[in-house]
């Protein structure tokens, strides 16, 4: 059982700040770190692996500081975005040389073990550059497992492989998580990140957005306030209706459309046909005017 | 030193197509010097080994040996699969660097001796042979710090070489006194008096073992420093 700590790291390449002030507390299970591209993940994820130093506070694993610190390689196993460049190798020589550069007792043992654990053990003799991105992936994760480490990280982990393969990757991360090791991904989707985290970190331009298990996630994205463009037959009278009701936040009269913003997304729903109804409006069109995921995250930052 | 680093260092030489070049640099030096041996008279043969396989071939071969044992893995950040291990990065410096070495004296230094043996006149063979295996070592060293610092390392050490080494080398002779090539023919000289005598002997002795324990150790230091920056 470890426990990846980070406490106020700052990270800035000269005026561009990629991680502010972030402090968080990552212990044993499988953990989502989730943001938008450009949100400072990859950074994040260099400073926990000691591939990056803090330009101010602190990365430590249980206690030490992971940066010009060789022995942390002991307990953590990292599985970089970057590809493979060792394509004259084959996956099982791949996963060999990790296990023999841990001095694993018997590294031959490991490696079959361990192939076996991500179901490569018989692709594993051909080479790394005839790999599907799946196979390159699921190598990738085995020579960071091999040493049997407490803490695994993993930058994208799912990018370009395929739904199958993914669902595999996942069940393999969740079957992790359960044996009590500290598992953490970075990710820019939501619903990868729902699907197998406990516990969920979103990370926005460099900040600490929000902490907690999905559902609270969720719950702070559904009750954000939402933007919706109204088109109805007389737009003055249903925005003087709209502003009469509590979950009607603000009222916008465009040309030809409401700008409406709802803070309660439920009850808005409900009520807004009854309502052009009752007051002889036509409503032709509604629509979300921000629903990406960006403005979701753009809304965690700011509340 | 570490042998599973080693292995892996000699298969990336091995495996790319750099090795090639690598292995055409010894080929057409002797080549060239046996050719000038049938053709023509005298010691004009031997003339090529001075002027162009010890101050450009040997150098070549070793910026090739040192770039391939690091450069790419530092430029696509591959390098952090090996990074991640707990393993000693001075002993990760080590066992690339002696590959390098390996590299440089097996395709640089043993082909000048070859080269200068079917010239002629053995004492004058070993004694250029020597200084290609004390400024090979040197190179070696100082490329693989280079390979470590920046992305543009064939190009630095190149000009190394053509600039500061052989063009500036030429016009200003105090250069000698900063000149890895230089050391080792002064070394060389001890053998054989045919060798130039541009410097100190013990300072080209001492600088040469300075040279290449700096290099190797701080090519070990920028790997425990190594960065990781993301695309963002």
């Amino acid at each position: 059982m470890s426990t990846l700590v980070l406490d106020s790291a700052s990270r800035w390449f000269g005026n561009v700040m990629a991680v502010n002030d972030v402090s968080l507390t990552i212990g044993p299970g499988v953990t989502g770190l989730l943001g938008p591209n450009g949100a400072g993940k990859t950074t994040l994820m260099a400073m926990m692996s000691g591939f990056l130093a803090p330009s101010a506070g602190q990365v430590t694993l249980d206690g030490k500081p992971v940066w010009r610190n060789t022995k942390t390689y002991r307990r953590i196993g990292l599985v970089p975005e970057r590809e493979l460049s060792f394509g004259y190798l084959t996956g099982r020589q791949f996963v060999r040389a990790n296990a023999d550069l841990h001095r694993l007792p018997d590294a031959a043992a490991a490696t079959e073990r361990i192939l076996e654990v991500v179901d490569m053990v018989e692709p594993g003799g051909r080479r790394l550059d005839t790999y599907s991105k799946g196979m390159r992936q699921r190598i990738k994760i085995a020579a960071a497992l091999v040493h049997d480490p407490a803490v695994l990280l993993l930058d994208e982990p799912f990018n370009g492989v395929d739904p199958r393969q993914r669902m595999h990757l996942m069940d393999l991360l969740r079957r992790l998580g359960d044996e009590g090791r500290t598992v953490l991904f970075s990710s820019h989707i939501l619903e990868e990140v729902e699907r197998l985290a406990r516990h969920i970190e979103v990370v926005v331009s460099g900040r600490h957005a929000a902490s907690g298990d999905f559902g609270a996630i969720r719950r702070l994205m559904t009750d954000r306030p939402v933007q919706y463009a109204v088109q109805s037959s007389d737009n003055r009278r249903l925005a003087t209706v709209l502003m009469a009701q509590e979950s009607v936040r603000s009222v916008g009269l465009r040309r030809d459309y409401l700008d409406v913003q709802v803070g309660d997304l439920g009850s808005f729903a409900v009520d807004l046909p009854a309502l052009a109804r009752q007051h002889d409006v036509t409503l032709f069109e509604l629509s979300p005017s921000d629903e990406s995921l960006e403005s979701v995250f753009a809304y965690l930052v700011a509340r | 030193m570490n042998g599973t680093i080693a292995k892996l260092a000699l298969q990336a030489l091995l495996g790319r197509r750099r090795f090639l070049l690598l292995l055409a640099f010894p080929v057409l030096l002797i080549g060239l010097v046996a050719l000038v041996t049938v053709l023509v008279d005298g010691d004009a043969a031997y003339e090529v080994l001075p002027n162009l396989g010890y101050p450009l071939v040997l150098p070549l071969v070793a910026i090739l040996a040192a770039s391939s044992v690091l450069g790419p893995e530092v430029d696509d950040g591959s390098i952090v699969y090996l990074l991640s291990k707990p393993v000693n990065r001075y002993g990760i410096a080590i066992s690339k660097w002696l590959v390098a070495l390996g590299a440089t004296l097996a395709a640089g230094a043993l082909p000048i001796l070859v080269a200068a043996l079917i010239a002629g006149d053995s004492t004058r063979a070993t004694a250029l042979f020597v200084g290609a295996v004390v400024a090979g070592t040197a190179y070696s060293a100082l490329f693989l710090a280079i390979s470590a610092v920046t992305r543009h390392a064939v190009i630095a050490s190149l000009m190394f070489v053509l600039i500061w080494e052989s063009l500036l080398g030429n016009l200003f002779s105090g250069i000698a006194w900063l000149s890895i090539g230089q050391w080792g023919l002064r070394i060389g000289h001890e053998i054989s008096a045919e060798l130039p005598d541009p410097a100190d002997l013990g300072y080209a002795i001492v600088a040469g073992i300075l040279v290449t324990v700096v290099g190797v150790w701080f090519a070990g230091d920028r790997l425990r420093s190594f960065s990781l920056r993301g695309e963002d």
